[in-house]
């Protein structure tokens, strides 16, 4: 039982966590019509399903997960795995279909149907479950209540809502002016821009994976990898001082973690040339903002040459550039995280002089 | 030999009672055609029902089954709604004020007889976005959001960040420690915001001479919370943009929304 339990700790750490929702991701991808089967979908949901009741059996893992606010997101875990795994289900049949040369299900069912009844019944029997879901819900789970507000008395840890608890996280990689702020923005333009960029004409009404494998791939990266994974982590397993706690271990508040983290400029200044660090600021960062600046602007215009050609090509200039810029930015999340993961490397570019931390 | 006499079918005096009442004035002045139950009356009450007017009369068949939408934009819609009746009777009961915030929402639990709405408000508000983050999920999987549906997809967007903006807001309203100090974490970040946060790089650079434009008491988070901390006039502010500003700016949105719906050409599918 303990054994099982400091395994799953440890697979737990932020690091495995995350490399393998990426491999997780690719295996995906990969196998899809074996992901496709039902029975890996239900078997999934299975799998989980014990894992979460093997918990309640853990005083540890019930204090975090039956917190009320916590619930949801016990939910949401379950719905974002079936929905990614129905998704591609429904896309790895339609794309089979097409390859035996018939029609996608969607076009096979394009007759028409009355509104009433067909629709306006599924609406009724939903709205019916749903208030029914939620009168029980209510009645079964209080809303949290804690102690009347005090300025004076920090909880530890301060958590935000949970659903803003993937940017939370990103605090440990990134200042509040990106992690905050900047990364958010650029979320939402991201989103926006996604009809006008992606020019693909096919896959428009109907499910599919091979007719754009690059979109879906990029958007299951960003949903499932990055947001939902990163709110889960961030929920169920940050405790005191934002350390991490395997879902099994008690939430110490004096558990220690090395912080050793080393600026870019240390080593390029200190450890690299064995001089101390130069007063000009520009000069001490010089490298940092060089590397900065190549990945924001050069480096797209490198892609734009060599491995992305064709996409430069079929996009034209404006398309390619918006677009590569803000998958480099969704990127720049990874790339810090194995940076900080590998390197210990704290920031890239450190002015903390002007607040101006990459 | 008594004289046969044949036996009139009667019909069933609910039957009965159901022929007199749609018969009424009262109910003719109420639903200007019978049942839905042949085609005519189908476009019918399609046509004439508000509610119902947003949909189209008839539409293709995949677009109806959960297995394509996964019923998760109507169920947002239905959960929003479900937010505005609940919403409204805790506005009965709560006033936003340092002095009752708090008191107010335990009486909620102590004094109102069968008093879940609090509950019911709560746990809406997380489902809700739980099924706007499916919804753009699954239009995403469909390709729903290609041409001629990239500006509802925008729609959509600004809806989902709405749709956090008000669970946001209303987080602070049970004025408790979990409350101030999530509402804390969050607005801290607008500090930071470049340019326009104290603590934001290149803040120091908006100085007139040596007046500095932006600072702890003139910046991102100053105009967020309406003070310098969460204290009264974050109270106050996140109020009125929970229960006033947002919802409204929302469902005018969500107009937008169900109309291009339409306009757009109905729910998506191959061409
Ligand atoms: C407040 C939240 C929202 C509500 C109440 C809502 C409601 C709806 C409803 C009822 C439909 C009809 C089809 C269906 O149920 O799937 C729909 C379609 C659509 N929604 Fe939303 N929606 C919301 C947010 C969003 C978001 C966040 C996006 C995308 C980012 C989006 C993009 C679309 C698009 C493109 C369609 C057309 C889909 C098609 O034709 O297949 N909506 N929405």
């Amino acid at each position: 039982m303990d054994a099982i339990k400091s395994f799953i700790n440890i697979f737990a750490d932020p690091r495995l966590f995350f490399l393998l929702s990426v491999v997780a991701l690719a295996l995906i991808v990969w196998k899809r019509e074996i992901f496709a089967r039902n029975a890996v979908g239900y078997g999934l949901m299975a799998v989980l399903a014990v894992f979460f009741a093997f918990g309640l059996f853990d005083e540890n893992f019930v204090l975090i997960i039956a917190k009320p606010d916590n619930v949801p997101i016990v939910a949401l875990i379950f719905l974002v795995i079936f929905f990614t795994w129905y998704s591609m289900r429904e896309a790895v049949r339609n794309d089979e279909r097409m390859a035996a040369g018939d029609d996608v299900i969607e076009k096979q069912e394009s007759d028409r149907v009355w509104v009433w009844p067909d629709l306006v019944y599924t609406e009724l029997i939903s709205l019916i479950l749903c208030t029914a879901i939620l009168v029980v819900w209510s009645i079964g789970l209080e809303a949290p209540i804690e102690q009347p507000a005090n300025p004076a008395a920090t909880p530890n840890p301060s958590k935000a809502p949970w659903y803003f608890l993937g940017l939370q996280e990103m605090l440990v990689y990134f200042d509040p002016w990106l992690a905050g702020v900047v990364l958010p923005s650029l979320i939402i333009v991201g989103l926006m821009a996604i009809p006008y960029i992606d020019t693909n004409p096919k896959g428009n009404g109907y499910y599919t994976f091979n007719e754009r494998k690059a979109e879906i791939v990029i958007f299951l990266f960003g949903f499932v990898v990055l947001w939902s994974s990163l709110i889960v982590l961030g929920t169920f397993l940050r405790g005191p001082n934002w350390n991490f706690f395997g879902p099994f271990e008690y939430w110490d508040v004096h558990k220690l973690e090395a912080l050793t983290n080393v600026q870019l400029s240390d080593y390029v200044w200190v450890r690299g040339l064995g001089q101390s660090l130069p007063d000009n600021i520009l000069l001490r960062e010089s490298v940092g903002i060089l590397l900065t600046l190549g990945y924001v602007f050069a480096l797209p215009v490198i892609l734009a040459r060599t491995v992305f050609r064709n996409y430069y090509e079929k996009l034209g200039a404006t398309r390619f550039y918006v677009t590569v810029v803000l998958f480099l930015m969704m990127l720049s999340l990874p790339v810090k995280m194995l940076t900080r993961w590998v390197f210990n490397l704290k920031y890239v570019v450190s002015i903390p002089e002007y607040f101006f931390n990459i | 030999m008594a004289d046969a006499k044949t036996i009139e079918p009667q019909e069933s005096s609910l039957v009965r009672f159901w022929n007199w009442l749609t018969e009424t004035q009262i109910w003719t002045s109420v639903f200007r055609h019978a049942a839905p139950i042949n085609d005519r009356n189908r476009v019918l009450v399609m046509l004439s029902n508000v509610f119902l007017h947003l949909h189209p009369v008839r539409l293709k068949k995949h677009g109806v089954r959960l297995r394509y939408t996964w019923c998760m934009g109507g169920l947002s819609f239905f959960l929003f709604l479900n937010l505005t009746f609940t919403g409204v009777l805790l506005m009965f009961y709560y006033r936003p004020t340092l002095e009752y915030a708090y008191s107010d929402i335990v009486g909620l639990r102590e004094h109102v007889p069968l008093g879940i709405m609090r509950e019911m408000h709560r746990w809406a508000a997380h489902a809700m976005v739980i099924t706007v983050w499916l919804h753009m999920f699954r239009v995403f999987m469909t390709g729903s959001y290609k041409p001629p549906r990239e500006f509802n997809w925008n729609v959509g967007v600004i809806m989902l960040v709405l749709t956090l903006l008000l669970s946001f807001t209303g987080y602070l309203l049970p004025w408790d420690q979990l409350a101030i100090w999530a509402i804390t974490v969050g607005s801290n970040m607008a500090r930071a915001t470049p340019f326009l946060g104290y603590e934001g790089p290149g803040a120091s650079l908006l100085a007139l001479g040596d007046v500095q434009l932006i600072h702890a008491a003139a910046d991102a988070r100053f105009a967020l919370l309406g003070g310098t901390f969460v204290g009264e006039g974050a109270l106050l502010r996140f109020y009125v943009l929970h229960c006033v500003a947002l919802p409204l700016a929302i469902g005018f949105l969500m107009a937008v929304h169900f109309w291009r719906v339409r306009k757009d050409g109905g729910i998506s599918g191959p061409l």
